[in-house]
């Protein structure tokens, strides 16, 4: 039996397939302004028995494929799961939410929050600042990683940062310790939001914010807790979905 | 339904946007109450209600008005209904849910103001609510800050606004407060009226009132069937008809569906299939037609099985105790009778979470989302406590924060069904 996952996130959309709980397919591919096209072009040639799907188009795709929908949280939990068992809590930064869930010690979900409506402090904030920068995503983090000393970025709203980092630019601040500050701006708000949330147990950290390793050491140093990442931290909610495809046999 | 035309243009109601307002309504009750499957008969009353609630109902509010009753229209469960019947009035809830002229509403008010205040102004300044061009006094009172300070601003925009003093501590003091309050608007309902209020006009005002919230009581006790035999949205319908009906009539309407349900109870009928995940819903008002959270929970495989809520049993569940021998007496018993209300607005205030236990338990329900209108400082704050003290009571809380738009309503989705299953895995 073949189990597919699919989730169709606001930036990119993951597609996992399972079989004999063993990942045998794993694609991604950036969402687009046509997301339905886009996930069919995904799932062309892909081979599965069954399909859940997730993530805020989950219910779009659910009008054109008969197939049961979980959310994004639950999907979260459970393919954490398929990677580690010894984390009490997860920490996912999407390209639009952010989400803090605590896991009871049989792993299943007892506590999350999410991020508030806009998208302050999620991928998609990294993404404009670094751009504001005039970085590409992965020398935005060596950047970063490589600053002494950070500037102090106060707005966590998207709109107000952009202008916040142009007006340290003009008054010659350093491109790298404004590259460190935007980061630190992200940790202090997700590391709020997990202290809440989870106060204890080592972090399972997923979403494709988790491929930047600043934010990862700083996450690490900011709450005092192992941080674990999985190999491809993208593709987390996906494989929650194709395990709970094969569960719901 | 009768063309009220003239009836509205004489109330000084925008008609234009007036009939814009009820087209977009008519169609959210058609999407979101009759699409429901296997809904009481009993709820045909309701529908009919709200058909013609701003035709029939103020039609005979004019009338009632035309032989010299007195429409008094108030904004908060803290003003005694009671009292209102005593000289013979009208009384009906002004609250507003519905998302409508915010833009003017911010030009009067901060944007950080709650959805529910904005709405009160919108509607009013709209010209779009015949309950509220209908009354002869609108009562206002000192509950949370934010409704405070915009009665001030709200004054000059009504015929006359009579605000009432609360007081913030369940003490000693605090209920001689509300006894003097309670003095007061009696002054002022009799200086309008022309009536005097004796003890026995109070007594049937008393016995009006209570039942209208015996029939409540019962409505809710049955709620703990499972399967639900009622949905969350038809039950919160009611609670908000409550505020605005003839109260003889709607005490008779809940009884007989109560008869109706009790035998769906007997029956095993419900409106979902048994072992459906049961849900609390706690914390601010919602009035018409704010229907999104209980839509949403209802449309992902849960059911709403009750309400913390002034729009439901904190704005039901106490009757006023029928005793005494003169007017001061029976004030005493109504004033023992509002001092349990357990709004957020007191400090401290136990009972609410409390009674919020409590009615987990009778109600079998599964868990409870908390929620706050965004910028109600009092349930937002008084949420965190709340929380934490019913999930060491191991009864699972979601906290949301939201308020009339739709811009949300993705977000809120995908953590009501993450809650949902959360509970489901119990």
């Amino acid at each position: 039996m073949r189990c597919a996952g699919i989730d169709i996130g606001s930036r990119t959309i993951k597609l996992a397939v399972l079989e004999n709980d063993r990942l045998v397919l794993s694609r991604k591919v950036v969402t687009s302004y046509n997301p339905l096209e886009t996930a069919r072009a995904l799932m062309d040639g892909a081979v599965f028995d069954r399909i859940t799907a997730t993530g805020y188009g989950r219910y779009l795709i659910k009008g054109h494929l008969e197939c049961p929908v979980i959310s994004e949280i639950t999907a979260f939990v459970r393919g954490a799961r398929f990677f580690s068992n010894d984390c009490g809590s997860i920490l996912d930064i999407g390209g639009q939410d952010t989400k803090a869930i605590s896991l009871d010690c049989e792993g299943n979900l007892c506590k999350f929050e999410m991020n508030d409506r806009c998208a302050a402090g999620t991928g998609r904030f990294l993404e404009v600042m670094a751009t504001v920068l005039g970085f590409t995503l992965e020398e935005f983090s060596t950047a970063a990683l490589s600053a002494k000393r950070a500037e102090k970025i106060n707005s966590m709203c998207t709109v107000f940062a952009e202008s916040e980092v142009v007006s340290l630019i003009s008054q010659g601040a350093d491109r790298n310790e404004v590259a460190l500050g935007v980061h630190k701006a992200i940790i202090s708000r997700s590391a709020g939001l997990l202290k809440r949330v989870a106060p204890t147990g080592k972090i399972f950290f997923a979403g494709g914010v988790a491929l930047n390793d600043c934010v990862r050491i700083l996450l690490g140093n900011e709450m005092g807790r192992p941080v674990f990442v999985p190999p491809d931290p993208q593709i987390v909610g996906a494989i929650g979905a194709a395990l709970s495809a094969s569960e719901d046999i | 339904m009768a063309d009220y035309t003239e009836m509205w243009k004489s109330l000084g109601i925008d008609v234009k946007n007036h009939d814009a307002l009820l087209a977009v309504l008519g169609k959210a009750y058609t999407d979101i109450f009759l699409s429901q499957k296997n809904r009481p008969e009993g709820m045909k009353y309701f529908d009919f209600v709200m058909s013609e609630v701003h035709g029939l109902r103020i039609k005979e509010i004019l009338d009632a008005k035309a032989q010299g009753r007195k429409v008094i229209g108030s904004y908060c469960v803290f003003v005694p209904e009671e009292l209102v019947l005593a000289v013979d009035g009208v009384a009906v809830g002004l609250c507003a849910g519905a998302e409508l002229n915010f833009e003017a509403a911010e030009a009067l008010l901060p944007r950080n103001t709650c959805s529910l205040i904005k709405s009160m102004f919108g509607f009013k300044l709209g010209k779009l609510c015949p309950y509220v061009e209908s009354c002869d006094v609108i009562v206002g009172e000192n509950t949370c800050d934010g409704k405070k300070k915009a009665y001030e601003i709200f004054r000059p925009l009504v015929k006359d606004l009579y605000v009432m003093d609360l007081p913030q501590t369940k003490s000693e003091t605090g209920r001689l407060v509300l006894k003097k309050e309670y003095r007061k608007f009696i002054a002022k309902l009799e200086k309008e009226s022309g009536k005097k209020i004796t003890v026995q006009s109070l007594k049937k005002g008393i016995e009006i009132v209570n039942a209208k919230r015996k029939a409540m009581i019962r409505l809710a006790a049955i709620r703990a069937a499972d399967p639900a035999p009622i949905s969350g949205l038809d039950a919160l319908l009611i609670n908000q008809v409550f505020f605005h009906d003839d109260p003889v009539r709607f005490t008779d309407s809940v009884n007989k569906l109560c008869d109706e349900l009790e035998q769906r109870v007997k029956d095993h009928k419900g409106v979902a299939p048994k072992g459906t995940t049961r849900i609390i819903i706690s914390g601010c008002p919602m009035a018409v037609p704010n229907w999104k959270l209980p839509m949403l929970v209802e449309t992902s495989n849960a059911v709403i099985v009750g309400e913390e809520s002034c729009v439901g049993e904190r704005g039901t569940r106490w009757l006023t105790e029928v005793k005494g021998n003169t007017v001061d007496e029976i004030l005493d018993a109504i004033t023992d009778r509002y001092f349990n209300v357990d709004c957020a607005v007191f400090t401290p205030n136990p009972s609410r979470v409390d009674y919020v236990k409590e009615m987990t338990k009778k109600l079998h329900a599964d868990g409870v989302i908390h929620y706050s209108l965004q910028f109600c400082q009092p349930y937002i704050i008084e949420s965190g406590p709340v929380e934490k003290e019913l999930e060491k009571s191991h009864i699972p809380t979601l906290r949301l924060e939201t308020d009339y738009s739709q811009e949300d309503v993705g977000q809120l989705k995908t953590r009501i069904e993450a809650f949902n299953e959360r509970l489901k895995k119990k």
